[in-house]
């Protein structure tokens, strides 16, 4: 493996800045361990070379440009974010030919900073699933062991960095589809607030949940990422107007004296014991720091998982239905009827896990149900909210284990509500949440993630402590060293 | 809860799909362990508490109205199934 596909990606930003290294020697590095471990792990469904190739020769002869702070570096998009002129499918038969008109706004302020699209990534189908093994197209591996799950619905984002394919790589977290993959993978992945980076070109599976964010290998790498994609866009009108703080800035704090650490007792157990193990060391790291550890609770916090199912399945099964064979996607052509065309169109093009989460919304939003299920999910909802708000009065973060588990093994577990209990929590409210690698599992040898929460639009403080911890932990290797 | 086939198909109708009896007796096997377990959020108090359907509850600022034109006609069509160049194609409805 190239020591260039190693790096983190600021460092690879400061080579090319100061013309220590090409654009065109850092995309070979990139290329090359494309073509080394694509064949094992899966992780992209589109590959964008030759253009990206084109790219790199132009930014060569231009030369560094400071203003533009991903200048050259060479990222992946999960393949449910729009990205001008390159297929995206979001993992889906329905969509196996569209090609947007534009791109994402976090993907076109990406572009705008320098950044090269090398790839789209593998997802579960139309971001329906928690293993990757959803997509119509490919099952994605972990790159740590093949014989286990990347996680998902982001799997392939987070394999594809993992395996250094790339520096970065965006994707959308509904319930966790980003920050468990990260986890799962060895890598940092970020949920900013509801509002903080625009929706628009994301394509949409509960609306008042998605949020595109970064996985990266580094937390300042997160952070730098996620200053280029954040900020207003007025065709999000969920879009937050708060100005993006500098994220970097203050990352280099050595000590979490003044920190109140809040622990949630409910996320604290039925654990793995590695798990319990690695992230209770982390605890004793923090303290040591300065952090004070808070025990609390938050009550609702064992609604998280069914109340996320339900409203995941009510919004997207009216988000989905948009796919209809009639301006875009599969058409079933031997109908001569309309209503058939939506039908088979549908049934043809979409996969069953898709057709399960449809189903289920369509159960909970009819008139019967509306109250019991989905109005009374969206009460709760409200709940787990006032838990944080309540939380925020003892501490200053929340800490928890992001997974209860390391990655389970490819088809053993293929069902997204039983992997969302410790990540969907955020979601809910609208908070930041960030997963931090912070070690293997003793027995398993796979990595270990810890999720640390804040209140809404407090990113800084969330980045500012993953920093502090990062420091003081042993770095994960490459697992294609 | 036990979703029925015939709950199944009514429920596949609505969001249009054609299920196989296969497909129709896998999804309402697993729909039903999925009520199962749902029908814990009715075990919650949950009186005097207002629905909370986004993170966002002030009202959304609105762009001006203003009409532009972001791609042309052709672009619009590019993705569709079936077109005559001017319009998208559906079968004749009447």
């Amino acid at each position: 493996m190239s020591q260039l596909a190693k790096l983190s990606l600021i460092k690879i930003r400061d080579l090319l800045q100061t013309k220590e290294v090409s654009v065109q020697e850092v995309l070979t590095a990139c290329l090359d361990q494309i073509q080394t471990t694509e064949p094992q792990i899966a992780a992209l469904l589109y590959q964008h070379t030759e253009k990206a190739k084109t790219q790199a020769q132009c930014l060569d002869a231009q030369g560094p440009n400071p203003q533009k702070p991903l200048w050259g570096v060479p990222i992946t998009i999960a393949d449910n974010i729009n990205t001008a002129d390159i297929p995206t499918t979001s993992g889906s038969k329905m969509l196996e030919t569209f090609v947007p008109l534009q791109d994402a706004h976090c993907v076109a302020k990406l572009k705008n900073a320098g950044a090269i699209i090398l790839g789209k990534t593998n997802v579960d189908e139309l971001g329906l699933g928690a293993s990757t093994e959803n997509s119509a197209f490919a099952i994605s591996k972990n790159p740590w062991n093949p014989a286990h799950v990347p996680g998902g619905s982001c799997g392939g984002s987070a394999a594809s960095v993992a395996s250094g394919q790339c520096f970065a790589s965006i994707g959308i977290d509904t319930t966790g589809s980003l920050r468990q993959p990260a986890s799962f993978c060895g890598l940092v992945g970020f949920k900013a607030s509801y509002g903080r980076v625009s929706r628009h070109g994301l394509m949409a599976c509960a609306s008042s949940l998605d949020q595109a964010g970064p996985m990266t290998r580094t937390v300042a790498d997160t952070a730098l990422i996620l200053e280029v994609m954040a900020g207003h866009d007025p065709q999000d009108t969920t879009s937050c107007q708060t100005s993006v703080p500098n994220f970097i800035h203050g990352l280099n704090e050595n000590s979490l004296q003044g920190l109140r650490l809040g622990l949630p007792a409910e996320y604290w157990q039925d654990l793995s014991s590695e798990v319990d193990m690695v992230c209770r060391k982390v605890l004793d790291l923090a303290q040591s720091l300065g952090a004070e550890l808070v025990p609390l609770s938050l009550p609702h916090t064992p609604y998280v998982d069914a109340v996320a199912t339900i409203l995941t399945a009510a919004e997207a099964s009216s988000n989905l239905a948009r796919l209809d064979g009639v301006r875009y996607g599969y058409r079933y052509q031997q109908t001569q009827d309309l209503n058939d065309l939506y039908t088979y169109s549908r049934s043809k093009g979409l996969g069953m896990e898709v057709m399960r989460t449809v189903l289920l919304g369509t159960h909970v939003l009819s008139s019967t149900n509306y109250e019991p299920y989905y109005n009374q999910a969206a009460r709760i909802r409200r709940l787990i909210q006032q838990d944080f708000i309540h939380a925020w009065t003892s501490c200053d973060l929340i800490c928890a284990p992001t997974c209860p588990t390391t990655a389970p093994l490819l088809h053993a577990s293929n069902k997204p509500h039983q992997a969302i209990g410790l990540t969907a929590a955020v979601n809910l409210a609208g908070l930041p949440g960030l997963t931090l690698p912070v070690g293997l599992g003793e027995e398993s040898t796979l990595p270990i993630g810890l999720q640390l929460m804040g209140p809404y639009l407090e990113e800084g403080i969330v980045l500012r402590t993953a920093a502090t911890l990062e420091q003081h932990l042993p770095s994960l290797q490459f697992p294609f060293a | 809860m036990t979703i029925t086939i015939d709950q199944i198909h009514a429920l596949a109708r609505l969001a249009h799909f054609d299920l196989s009896p296969e497909q129709a007796s896998q999804l309402a096997q697993e729909i039903s362990d999925m009520l199962g377990v749902l029908q814990q959020v009715q075990t919650v108090e949950t009186t005097g508490v207002s629905p909370m359907y986004t993170p966002v509850e002030q009202p959304g600022r609105l762009r001006a109205d203003e009409v532009h034109q972001d791609f042309s006609r052709a672009q619009i069509l590019a993705n569709a199934p079936e077109t005559d160049g001017k319009h998208f194609i559906v079968p004749r409805i009447m």
